[in-house]
């Protein structure tokens, strides 16, 4: 009875998201003010019924209801109840009834939240996320329905891949999704000012916020999958390349592009074509992404199970969305007057400058990701594009992104003399020089990579601190540091130079723990001992062990340093219940500058083991970059100058006076 | 009217990159093709799964049409196969196999209970003949003409389709040229 | 029949994902062959069952068999160049995990740069354009125009 009220409430939800889709966007070019108030209620309702469906296929999970189809392919009675719930997502069908709440969640947010937007706008906004809507609805309901029934009932599920059963794994798609979804936002809002023929600032400071909370929901979802590669999948990889992994990247990419545009664009009131095409271009490698998941069109190990059909639908979907998008700006780009002017080195031309490296660094991965089948596709011959390729190329574009990074922060807006420049970056550039030297110095092609990197690093580091210096040159203190970062515009600005110093984080730990990390494979006694770098790694045999679902057999390693015993490590092969091929779970000890990681290969007879043992030096950096990189996120997005225009309304002050005055802020 | 072209140019790359994933939806990205088409057979000696003092070499092809069928007793779609094997062996197609990375008696218990449509069937314990023939995944049949050189490559299993539209036509065409 | 394909499919993905760690082999390297050069070689080779993972990193038992080839081929003597072209005259150049530079893959290894090169003019254009901007964001001609129109009225503002 409840997956047909399930399905029910889909099908209502749907009914909803074609009223939302039509009738306010008609509404606000007719001016029928009827039609327009419609949307916020209609968004609600929507957001009712999906979230009733969604209870729905939660519930039948937590009651082991294996008539259910989808149920009986991913639950079983002796799942852990919170990879019951996680299981809801963990295949194609449950995950895009997640991704359909989180876009009614965000719908809702954004009706919520505007009250101080012009009504037309939101209205337009919000038809536009209720036309996306419709387009996942309808795929939920006729190619991916979760809620199928099944007969004959089997007594037991099929089990979540062991390989999800894992807390990262269970909270790293709703992250991304939040991402992913959180991208149409932006989209709505460029598609609303397209249609209603107004770009201006203020469309620009309307989306920023929601823009930022979107990319930092990304970046926790990219940085959620690095970090459980690397402790689940066995041998420490933490970045593949791999179609699906460079599916989220491509939007973070651009979205990172959007977030600097829209910051000229609010400020200037330049870039307006580049933001537009960005919002757009945004939210279409989300949808991308989706497709290349869910199609079969290229060959993952993350991949759901794919399916040509659904591919067709989703790219039927595409090119109405994307299609009709790119379209429009078409249509309209040629009429968007353009912003302030600027001299050819300026902040606005360095951020340009980063715009169009970004994007190429996006070309590039949407290039290699897709080269196989541009190849098979006009028989050039079967190639395959992996690790090496991608990181070669973006290890060689990426300094020089870095590089407008530390520059950007110094530079005038509208016009930077290049002396002046050139002087506020000289003790960058001669630290950063002297840093990479120094660590360059072995001259081995690690420490050249190291240098480098440190090089990079440092320049970042360096240029924040500068930019800092001028900043509170006429402040003092700490109270006048507190002061500046709680004034107007200072979260801004110091979400910038968190985020830019977890990208200098990111930096260091790929490099360092790419070149010197030492790995090796070894066949292991009882009570043998093996030296790496300065720790002693001594392995004491597998026993046998019981999990919930599963049984393991589990390692004890013991690791020495200096004579002191600093851990003591359970590699384990587990083997879960309801399949043969046993799965590693690496030994892992954690340290804020190096990693100890050991795993069990194959039994070798005799109680020998095949056992792998690695040191990876600053490894947790990289994770810690893409924590740092949304907390600045974050920090920019709470600015209080988004959030004036509630805090007007209930003081009761005009918004409009409050608006003249903030624009004005640096 | 030259401004607005110039903004159609995203629209016209989305357009192109979409054409390129429709024309992706019909191919299959696991499909690796064979280098070794229009090539002479790899060279191998492999002794025979029922009489193991027996050897068997690529020799034993020359001078007619050879369907070559890698399977083993634990590729499931192997057994889906099989049907349309014993078919083609009632029809006249000399099928030999390649028994790959198997057991000789849970191989040989297979044949018997399933029905044997090969003129024989080499032994590839260790699978390095799989490797020289550029096998990845079975069951994967290969057609070798007169002279000993490999004409195609089916990946997985035979189907009826396959066999209308490529096997079988391909088959005549070996039988009636000269080789 | 289709969601047994599927079936397949998910099974082979757990498969491949799920037992990684244990693609080691107890080789020997204390004779002919160099172990940092084996590692390198089967990180650049790709595995055919797994598709996505080096042969270093899968699991797969053609890996292994491919891995141990690979070890007695450097075991006999034979250069890095050598087993290479072993391995491509048997499965293609798709074995290759980075694929070879050739004229039919220059697309992809010098795409990149061309892309770099059409930002570089792109940026260069916009700024050329900008430059004969003044700051009410009208161009040379535009402003042309607004003097022409402008100059009928007495100009009593400034």
């Amino acid at each position: 009875m409840i997956p047909e009220l399930g399905n029910f409430a889909l099908i209502l939800a749907l009914c909803l998201a074609i009223i939302q889709a039509i009738f306010p966007l008609v509404g606000s070019l007719n001016r029928t003010p009827d039609w327009v108030a419609l949307a916020r209620p209609v968004a609600w309702g929507q957001f009712v019924f999906v979230s009733l469906s969604f209870g729905a296929l939660t519930h039948a999970f937590l009651v082991n209801d294996f008539s259910v189809l989808y149920v009986a392919q991913h639950g079983n009675t002796e799942l852990p109840i919170i990879y019951k719930i996680s299981a809801v997502w963990g295949a194609h069908e449950g995950s895009l009834l997640l991704w359909v709440l989180i876009l009614s969640g965000w719908t809702v947010a954004v009706a919520s939240l505007t009250r101080n937007l012009p009504e037309e706008v939101v209205a337009r906004v919000l038809s536009v996320m209720g036309m996306v809507s419709i387009g996942f609805l309808s795929f939920l309901l006729f190619t991916s329905n979760p809620f199928e029934r099944l007969f004959p009932v089997p007594v037991q599920g099929g089990d979540l891949n062991p390989l999800l059963q894992d807390f990262g794994l269970a909270v790293h798609p709703p992250m991304l999704y939040m991402g992913y979804v959180g991208m149409s936002v932006a989209f709505s809002f460029a598609i609303a000012a397209l249609i209603g023929g107004k770009l201006d600032s203020a469309w620009a400071r309307w989306s920023r916020p929601w823009t930022l909370v979107a990319w930092v929901f990304l970046t926790i979802g990219i940085t959620l999958g690095s970090w459980w590669a690397y402790y689940e999948l066995g041998w420490g990889g933490w970045w593949f390349w791999d179609p699906v992994e460079n599916a989220s990247f491509m939007p973070w990419l651009a979205g990172t592009a959007l977030i600097h545009s829209l910051a000229v664009t609010e400020k200037r009131g330049a870039f307006k074509r580049w933001t537009v095409l960005l919002a757009l271009l945004a939210f279409s490698l989300s949808l991308l992404g989706t497709f290349l998941v869910r199609s079969g069109v290229l060959t993952s190990v993350h991949s759901f199970a794919a399916d040509p059909a659904r591919g067709l639908f989703i790219l039927i979907f595409l090119l109405f969305v994307i299609g009709g998008s790119l379209f429009l700006y078409a249509l309209r780009a040629p009429s968007i007057s353009r912003g302030g002017g600027f001299a050819n080195l300026s902040r606005e031309s360095l951020l340009m400058g980063n715009n169009l490296l970004l994007l190429v660094i996006t070309a590039l991965v949407l290039l290699g990701t897709l080269a196989p089948l541009l190849y098979d596709a006009f028989q050039w011959g079967k190639i395959s594009v992996g690790f090496p390729w991608f990181t070669s190329m973006f290890v060689m574009f990426t300094p020089l992104l870095i590089l407008l990074m530390g520059a950007a922060p110094l530079t005038r807006w509208k016009q930077q003399d290049p002396a002046a420049l050139l002087r506020s970056l000289r003790l960058a550039l001669g630290v950063s020089i002297a840093a990479g030297i120094v660590v360059a110095l072995p001259i081995s092609s690690g420490s050249m990579s190291a240098g480098l990197a440190v090089a990079l690093s440092v320049w970042l580091l360096t240029t924040l601190l500068t930019s800092l210096q001028q900043r509170l040159k006429h402040k003092s203190g700490i109270g006048g540091l507190l002061a500046d970062i709680a004034s107007r515009g200072g979260r801004s600005y110091y979400g910038m130079w968190v985020a830019h110093i977890g990208i200098a984080v990111f930096v260091i730990g790929v490099t360092f723990v790419t070149q010197f990390d030492i790995e090796k494979d070894a066949r292991m006694s009882p009570g043998q001992e093996i030296q790496l770098n300065d720790y002693l790694f001594r392995f004491d045999g597998v026993a046998d062990h019981k999990g919930p679902n599963y049984n393991a057999q589990r390692g004890t390693v013991r690791v020495f340093r200096e004579g002191k015993e600093i851990a003591v490590l359970h590699p384990e092969k587990r083997t879960y219940l309801v399949q043969s091929k046993p799965m590693t779970e690496a030994g892992i000890d954690a340290g804020f500058m190096r990693d100890i990681y050991v795993s069990l290969g194959e039994s070798l007879g005799n109680g020998d083991w095949a056992v792998r043992l690695y040191y990876k030096p600053f490894v947790r950096w990289i994770w810690l970059g893409g924590i740092l990189i949304s907390i600045g996120g974050l920090l920019a997005a709470s600015d209080p100058r988004y959030r004036m225009r509630v805090l007007a309304r209930l003081r009761g002050s005009r918004p409009a006076a409050d608006n003249l005055a903030a624009e004005g802020q640096a | 009217m030259p401004r607005f072209v110039r903004y159609l140019a995203p629209l016209v790359a989305f357009i192109a990159l979409a054409g390129l994933l429709y024309k992706g939806l019909s191919l299959d990205p696991r499909r690796v093709p064979s280098p070794l088409i229009d090539k002479p057979a790899p060279a191998f000696s492999l002794p025979l799964l029922q009489q193991p003092e027996t050897l068997i070499s690529n020799a034993d092809f020359k001078g007619q049409v050879t369907m070559f069928n890698v399977w083993a007793t634990w590729c499931v779609a192997c057994r889906q196969e099989h049907p349309l094997l014993m078919q083609l062996a009632k029809q006249g197609v000399r099928i030999y196999g390649l028994n790959y990375k198997d057991e000789r008696d849970a191989a040989k218990r297979w044949l018997q209970m399933y029905g044997d449509p090969y003129l024989a069937n080499a032994f590839d314990a260790e699978g390095r003949t799989g490797i020289d023939w550029g096998v990845y995944g079975t069951p994967e049949t290969f057609l070798v003409d007169r002279q000993g050189v490999i004409r195609h490559k089916h990946i997985g299993p035979l189907t009826t389709e396959s066999l209308k539209s490529e096997i079988l036509p391909l088959l005549r065409k070996l039988q009636e040229s000269d080789g | 029949m289709k969601w047994l394909r599927l079936l397949y499919t998910a099974v082979l993905m757990v498969g491949c994902v799920s037992a990684m760690a244990a693609g080691l082999e107890a080789f020997d390297f204390s004779g002919n062959v160099d172990e940092n050069r084996y590692k390198h070689l089967i990180i650049e080779l790709r595995c055919l069952v797994c598709q996505n993972q080096s042969l270093a990193d899968s699991d797969a038992g053609l890996a292994h068999d491919l891995r141990r080839e690979v070890w007695e081929l450097m075991d006999q003597g034979q250069s890095d160049t050598q087993i290479i072209e072993f391995l491509v005259t048997r499965y293609g150049d798709f074995v290759l995990y980075n694929p070879p530079v050739k004229p039919s893959t220059y697309i992809l290894w010098y795409g990149p740069f061309v892309l770099l090169a059409i930002g570089l003019l792109v940026l260069l254009r916009t700024l050329k354009r900008r430059g004969s901007q003044t700051e009410s964001g009208f161009s040379a001609e535009e402003q042309e125009r607004l003097k022409q129109v402008l100059g009928a009225k007495k100009p009593d503002r400034k």
